[in-house]
C-alpha cells in the first residue's frame, strides 16, 4: 500500500464546480473552460502514489496547480471530485473532528514564506504543533529545542521571527513541521524564497535530516535542480494536468513531451546522472581497452569523474562500495548520455 | 440559475406591490386629499407643487410605535437604565471623591505602561491631565463625569462591538448584512438618535451613553473585522494545517494579530465617544460639554475656548493612552520579514 494515494482528483475554482466537470471531464482544456464558464480549472484528473519514506517532488510553472495539489492532502482546500488516500484512510472522509485530529498527527507543512507566528517566539513557533496536539509546555519546550538544535538556530530560542533572516526563518518553519514528529511533510515551495546559496545550505541539511528521519515528503519546486537533488520521484504538472511521474533520470533521459522537455533543456546532465545509470553492465562488455582503467564508484555522479577522464581519455571501472566490478563506461555511453535530445 | 432569477423577479414585484399599498396608505389616511378622485384629473394644479396627501404617514406610525414599545416593554429599558445608571455612578464616584493628585497619578501610571515605557508621552499625558483641573477647577469634576460616561459607553462597544466583528470577520453572508446597518449607524445625524434615548430613558446620562455607543461602536466593528481578515493568509493556513481549531485559530493567532488593529478602532472609539457625549450635553447630560453650552447661551466667549481647551486637553489625553498602545503591539508584533 501507497503512503499516499491520489485518485482522479478535480478541483475546479469558481461559483459551480460541479456544472463545470462534466465538461472537464470530456477533456475540455484549462483556457476553454475559462472561456465558457468563467471558472478555473486547479487540477485537471490527477493520480498518483507515493510511497513511504520517499521525497517526492512536484513540479511546475506557477500556476501549474502544485501549491493547489499539496493542500489537497491534509483538505486545506476540497477537490472538486476523486479521493485522496492516506495511509489507506480517504481523508474527504473525515468529518471535522477527526480532520483536525489528522492534521495534528498525521502531516505537517511548511511554507513559501514561512507562515511563522509573528508573535510568538522561536520556541513557541516550534512546539505550536505539539501545543496543538495537546502536550504540557515542559515536554513542548524540551522537544522544541531538540529541534531548534537539529536545524542549528541554537541560541535563538527567545527570539521573535522577525528578528530572523529568511534562511533561519524557514529552518524555523522546518523544526515546526520536525516537532510534530508526523510521518508525512508537506513541504510548499519551502525554499523557493531564499536566495540561492542558503538555498543550497538548507537543501544540503533537509538531505541530512532525510537520510535519518526516513519520512515521506511531498515537496514543491518550480526549480528542477532543486527537484533532482531532493526527489526520489518527481511528477511535473502542466494547467493542472500531471504529464509524467518518473525518478530524476528518467525524466531527463526520456522526457514525455514538449512542456518536460523545455523544462529539462538547460540543466547539467553530469550533475544528476550517475555512473551506473550509463554503464554496461561487465558481462555484457566485450573489447573494450582495460589496459588504462579509472576506477569509479557506481553512485557517483558523471560530473564527479569526468574531469579525469577527459585528461586521459581512458575508460572507467564500474564499482560498489565493496569494489565488486559492476560495469565499465567508455567514451560513447558518455557522450550519449551528456548529448542533449 | 434560473431559480434564482425567478426569486428577483418576484421579489421586484413584491417591492412594487409594497410601494403601490404605500400611495394607497398615504392618500387615505390623509386629511388634506380632495373630496374626489376625480378632482384629480380635472385639476393639475397637484403636479406643480407637491401635494399634501402625497405624504406617507411614517411619523406617526413611529410616534404609535414608540409609545406602544414604552408601554409593553418598558420595564426592560427600566431595568438597563437602572443597570447603566448604578454603573456610572459607582465609577463618577470612585473618580471624583478619589483626591485629584491620585487620578493624575493613575493617568500616569496606565500612560507609562501603555506607551511601552516612553517617558515622553508620559510626562506629556500627566501635564495633559494636570491642566484640565488647573484650566478651572470646576473642570476637574466636570472632565471626569464625561470621561466616566464615555468609559462606559466604551465598554459596551467592546461587549457588542467586538464579537459583531469577530462574526463578519468569519462570514461574508453577515458581513453584507451588518455593513449597511453601520452605514446606517454613521450617517444618521446624532441627534436623531438622542430623541428616543430621551424618550425611553429620560433626561441625563443613560440616553447619553445608548447614543455614545450607536455613534462609536460602527469604527471599532470595522476595524475588528479588518484586522482579522488582514491577518497573513499564510500564517492562517499554518494555524490550519498544524490542526488548530477554529477557538484557538481564533485566540491563539487572528486575535493577536488583528489587535494593533483592533487597538486602532478603539482609539477611533474612544475620540467619537468623546465628540458625541459633547453633543450630549444639549440633552442635559452633564459634563465638559454643558460647560461649552452655558458660555454659548450667555455668549461667554472665555467660558466657553476654556471648556474647549479643556475638551481638547482631555482628547489628547485619551488620543495618546489608547494609541500608543497600539504603537507599541505594532512594534512588538511586526510582520515577519519578507524577502
Amino acid at each position: 500500500m501507497s503512503k499516499i494515494e491520489i485518485n482522479n482528483v478535480y478541483k475546479i475554482f469558481g461559483n459551480n464546480p460541479n456544472s463545470v466537470m462534466p465538461m472537464v471531464r470530456d477533456g475540455a482544456n484549462k483556457e476553454e473552460v475559462l472561456e465558457k464558464t468563467g471558472h478555473t480549472v486547479g487540477l485537471d484528473n490527477v493520480s498518483l502514489k507515493i510511497e513511504e519514506g520517499e521525497t517526492f517532488v512536484c513540479m511546475g510553472l506557477s500556476g501549474s496547480g502544485k501549491s493547489t495539489l499539496i493542500r489537497h492532502l491534509n483538505r486545506l482546500i476540497d477537490p472538486t471530485d476523486g479521493e485522496i488516500l492516506v495511509e489507506g484512510t480517504n481523508v474527504m472522509s473525515l468529518n471535522k473532528e477527526q480532520l483536525i485530529d489528522f492534521r495534528r498527527h498525521k502531516m505537517s507543512m511548511v511554507f513559501q514564506r514561512f507562515g511563522l507566528f509573528p508573535h510568538k517566539t522561536v520556541m513557541q513557533n516550534v512546539g505550536y504543533g505539539l501545543e496543538m496536539q495537546g502536550k504540557t509546555e515542559i515536554e513542548r519546550n524540551k522537544i522544541a529545542m531538540e529541534k531548534i538544535d537539529a536545524v542549528g538556530l541554537n541560541g535563538f530560542e527567545n527570539q521573535f521571527p522577525n528578528q530572523l533572516s529568511g534562511g533561519m526563518q524557514q529552518r524555523v518553519g522546518l523544526a515546526r513541521a520536525l516537532a510534530t514528529n508526523s510521518d508525512i511533510m508537506l513541504m510548499d515551495e519551502a525554499f523557493s524564497a531564499l536566495d540561492p546559496l542558503i538555498r543550497s545550505d538548507m537543501q544540503k541539511q533537509l538531505l541530512e535530516l532525510q537520510s535519518e528521519l526516513k519520512k515521506t515528503i511531498v515537496f514543491i519546486t518550480h526549480d528542477l535542480d532543486e527537484s533532482l537533488r531532493l526527489g526520489d520521484h518527481i511528477g511535473i504538472l502542466n494547467a493542472g494536468k500531471l504529464v509524467q511521474v518518473g525518478t530524476p533520470v528518467e525524466i531527463i533521459m526520456n522526457p514525455a513531451d514538449e512542456y518536460v522537455k523545455a523544462f529539462v533543456k538547460d540543466v547539467n546532465r553530469a550533475k544528476v546522472i550517475k555512473a551506473k545509470i550509463i554503464m554496461k553492465n561487465a558481462n555484457e562488455v566485450n573489447g573494450i581497452d582495460k589496459t588504462n582503467l579509472i576506477k569509479v564508484n557506481e553512485d557517483q555522479f558523471i560530473e564527479e569523474f569526468l574531469p579525469k577522464i577527459v585528461c586521459s581519455s581512458a575508460n572507467c571501472e564500474v564499482v560498489d562500495k565493496n569494489g565488486n566490478i559492476k560495469g565499465y563506461i567508455t567514451n560513447k555511453e558518455l557522450q550519449s548520455s551528456l548529448t542533449k535530445s | 440559475m434560473k431559480l434564482r432569477k425567478d426569486k428577483k423577479f418576484f421579489f421586484n414585484i413584491g417591492l412594487l406591490f409594497i410601494f403601490i399599498w404605500l400611495l394607497i396608505i398615504s392618500y387615505s389616511s390623509s386629511k388634506r386629499k380632495p373630496e374626489t378622485v376625480g378632482d384629480l384629473i380635472n385639476d393639475f394644479s397637484w403636479l406643480q407643487k407637491w401635494p399634501k396627501w402625497l405624504d406617507l404617514p411614517l411619523m406617526k406610525w413611529i410616534n404609535i410605535g414608540f409609545k406602544k414599545l414604552n408601554e409593553t416593554y418598558g420595564f426592560i429599558f427600566e431595568a438597563i437604565n437602572n443597570f447603566l445608571l448604578a454603573m456610572l455612578m459607582a465609577l463618577k464616584n470612585f473618580l471624583i471623591l478619589a483626591p485629584w493628585p491620585a487620578v493624575v497619578l493613575g493617568v500616569v501610571v496606565i500612560a507609562y505602561f501603555a506607551s511601552g515605557r516612553k517617558i515622553r508621552t508620559t510626562v506629556f499625558v500627566g501635564f495633559c491631565t494636570f491642566f484640565i483641573g488647573f484650566l478651572h477647577p470646576i473642570f476637574w469634576t466636570k472632565a471626569i463625569e464625561t470621561t466616566a460616561i464615555m468609559l462606559i459607553s466604551i465598554f459596551l462597544c467592546l461587549v457588542f462591538g467586538m464579537p459583531v466583528g469577530i462574526l463578519m470577520s468569519r462570514a461574508e453572508r453577515v458581513r453584507n448584512k451588518i455593513l449597511p446597518v453601520l452605514d446606517l449607524m454613521q450617517t444618521i445625524p446624532a441627534f436623531v438618535y438622542l430623541i428616543p434615548g430621551i424618550m425611553l430613558f429620560g433626561l441625563g446620562a443613560v440616553p447619553a451613553i445608548i447614543a455614545t455607543f450607536i455613534y462609536a461602536v460602527p469604527p471599532l466593528v470595522r476595524l475588528t473585522d479588518l484586522g482579522i481578515r488582514l491577518v497573513d493568509k499564510e500564517v492562517i493556513e499554518a494555524a490550519d494545517a498544524f490542526g488548530a481549531s477554529k477557538k484557538q485559530k481564533l485566540w491563539g493567532v487572528q486575535m493577536p494579530l488583528a489587535l494593533p488593529n483592533i487597538m486602532q478602532g478603539i482609539n477611533q472609539c474612544t475620540m467619537m465617544a468623546l465628540s458625541m457625549v459633547v453633543i450630549a450635553s444639549m440633552i442635559g447630560t452633564r459634563g465638559l460639554g454643558d460647560e461649552v453650552l452655558l458660555g454659548l447661551q450667555q455668549l461667554n466667549v472665555g467660558r466657553a475656548a476654556e471648556a474647549g481647551i479643556a475638551i481638547v486637553l482631555l482628547a489628547i489625553v485619551l488620543d495618546r493612552i489608547t494609541q500608543s498602545y497600539g504603537e507599541t503591539l505594532q512594534e512588538r508584533r511586526a510582520p515577519v520579514k519578507k524577502k
